[in-house]
């Protein structure tokens, strides 16, 4: 691995919060290398601290262990290089589909271009996730998916280094998660963005994934393994599912969630 | 089979006529029940007004409007002026303490919501001073003001200032942590925030206070008048008193009551206007 390709490196990272009841350990001795372009998803148990990882990556709660530096620069706080889509869209239901994208492509670009090109900009990001028409709709008045494709638009807008999504689709039904699944297949392929994803469905991290980091049952939680994926793009969900390889790489997944960290019962 | 589809017209048109039906029931549910809650409330003031001769009746009552109303805006001297222009002066009254107390009570709020030490610090006094009768401020006003006019539009002030300043502090406490979380990843600046994220999301609360307040602010203001003399309708219902003309102060509830209605349904539209 060449050295430029480090793109995001976590080193040492260890999360503790304190609490009413005391300080509780989230992550301890976090060591991950994110290549650019790399598709990530980090997968375990609820409550192993997947999400309070990526909100680490995101600079919305700082470690209080170790260091995560972004394309060279130590990450002390979120900022528009790495564009966040929210477990729960997060849209602002006041403000139209178009205008929730506007907000934040003023903010990244106002300062360098015209009112004309954010608008263009605007228009394209929702044109990416196949929105254009509902562009003037308010989040209340369009579907759950249509929701979370807007929030995608939004983060993708700002050009972020890198995208980070927090269980993106869990709040989905099947058909339109694998929908929105295939979307953005197609546009990460198109931006070669470089990608963290949370998510605890494993056919979703096998389907996406270049690499897939597993962590182990919380607290203290540590990264239990880290799986490549190495199945050719561009993936076709049903060419896959005649894949062997694809059900070897599946079965490891589920062989350390069920076998390795069996959850602990609730 | 033939039997049947020669059935099915007069099926459906038997149909479409109990669905009319049922339709005109339910109109007739909601229409109901006022009516006849009206109704028997005017039987009811009649069968007083019959037992108590100096209480007029709905009709006397209706009466004596008829002849008030054919000149609202007359003016005999600053005693004796027209229920047109009594209804106003208690209106202007009510929106310039309620004006002032938006101007100051709504930043405020902002401001309480948003540091938890200006709340901690402003909690004791306003934890005492919000349950005093607004009327109670009315002395200090005119020790103040040396008026009568300032001293009733500072009990307006004083009187509609607290829901405000507490219901947009609760809407700011409630704006939900995935707005603030959106504005912290998008980087907005402070204005920015408060006027694309803060503002819309507190509306909903903060208009909550104001049509609190405004209903507050229209029941102390005919108290305030009372006290204060000079116009207004609480004015005119005590000069009425002394005439005894019971029949105008009847009227005078009435309008009271009334103006008070249009201005919380005002503001209910205009709270609908902003869900979300």
């Amino acid at each position: 691995m060449s050295l430029s390709k480090k793109f995001v490196e976590i080193s040492d990272v260890g999360m503790t919060f304190e609490t009413a009841k005391g300080s509780f350990t989230a992550l301890k001795n976090i060591n991950l290398t994110i290549e650019q372009g790399e598709f990530i998803t980090l997968i375990g148990h609820s409550g192993c601290g997947k999400s309070t990882l990526l909100n680490l990556i995101a600079g919305l709660t700082l470690p209080s262990t170790g260091h995560l530096i972004c394309a060279g620069r130590e990450i002390a706080g979120p900022g528009p290089d790495r564009g966040v889509v929210f477990q729960n869209h997060s849209l602002l239901p006041w403000l139209t589909c178009y205008a929730n994208v506007y907000l934040a492509v003023e903010r990244v670009f106002s300062a360098s271009e015209s009112k004309a090109q954010l608008k263009a900009r605007t228009d394209a990001a929702l044109a990416l996730v196949s929105l254009s028409h509902a562009a003037q709709k308010r989040p209340n008045e369009i579907s759950g998916g249509m929701k979370q494709r807007v929030g995608i638009a939004r983060a993708l807008a700002m050009e972020p280094r890198v995208l980070l999504m927090d269980e993106p689709f869990g709040a989905l039904d099947a058909l339109t998660r694998a929908h929105l699944q295939d979307e953005l297949l197609a546009i990460v392929a198109k931006t070669q963005s470089t990608v963290v994803m949370v998510t605890h469905d494993v056919d979703e991290a096998v389907l996406l994934s270049d690499r897939i980091v597993m962590l182990s049952n919380g607290p203290a939680a540590v990264i239990g393994d880290i799986l490549t994926v190495d199945l050719p793009r561009p993936r076709e969900r049903l060419a896959l599912a005649e894949n062997p390889a694809y059900h070897q790489l599946r079965s490891s997944v589920l062989e350390f969630l069920y076998q390795k960290e069996k959850r602990p019962a609730a | 089979m033939l039997k049947f589809s020669a059935a099915l017209p007069a099926n459906i048109a038997a149909e479409s006529i109990r669905m009319r039906r049922r339709k005109l029931q339910a109109h007739a549910m909601q229409v109901l029940p006022p009516l006849l809650g009206v109704l028997l409330f005017l039987l009811a003031w009649q069968m007083l007004a019959g037992f108590r001769s100096d209480l007029p009746g709905p009709g006397a009552t209706w009466d004596a409007a008829l002849t008030l109303f054919a000149d609202p805006f007359y003016e005999n001297g600053p005693n004796d002026m027209g229920i047109g222009w009594n209804v106003l002066h208690s209106l202007a009254r009510v929106g310039l303490g309620f004006g002032m107390a938006a101007v100051v009570g709504i930043p405020l709020g902002f401001i309480v919501g948003r540091s938890a030490f200006i709340s901690g610090m402003l909690s004791p006094i306003m934890g005492l001073l919000r349950p005093v009768s607004p009327l109670a401020w009315l002395p200090i006003g005119l020790l103040v003001f040396q008026k009568a006019e300032p001293a009733s539009i500072w009990v307006i002030f004083i009187s509609s200032i607290w829901p405000m300043i507490l219901n947009t502090a609760a809407g700011v406490r409630q704006v939900p942590q995935d707005y603030l979380n959106v504005a912290r990843v998008l980087n907005l600046s402070e204005w920015k925030v408060l006027t694309t994220i803060l503002f819309p999301a507190v509306l909903p609360y903060l208009l909550t206070g104001v049509r609190l307040a405004i209903g507050v602010a229209w029941l102390v203001i005919v108290a305030a008048e009372m006290l204060t003399g000079g116009t207004g309708l609480g004015f005119w219902v005590w000069d009425e008193w002394n005439n005894l003309n019971v029949a105008h102060i009847l009227i005078a509830i009435f309008v009271v009551g009334l103006i008070g209605l249009l201005l919380e349904q005002t503001l209910v539209l205009l709270a609908r206007r902003f869900e979300y």
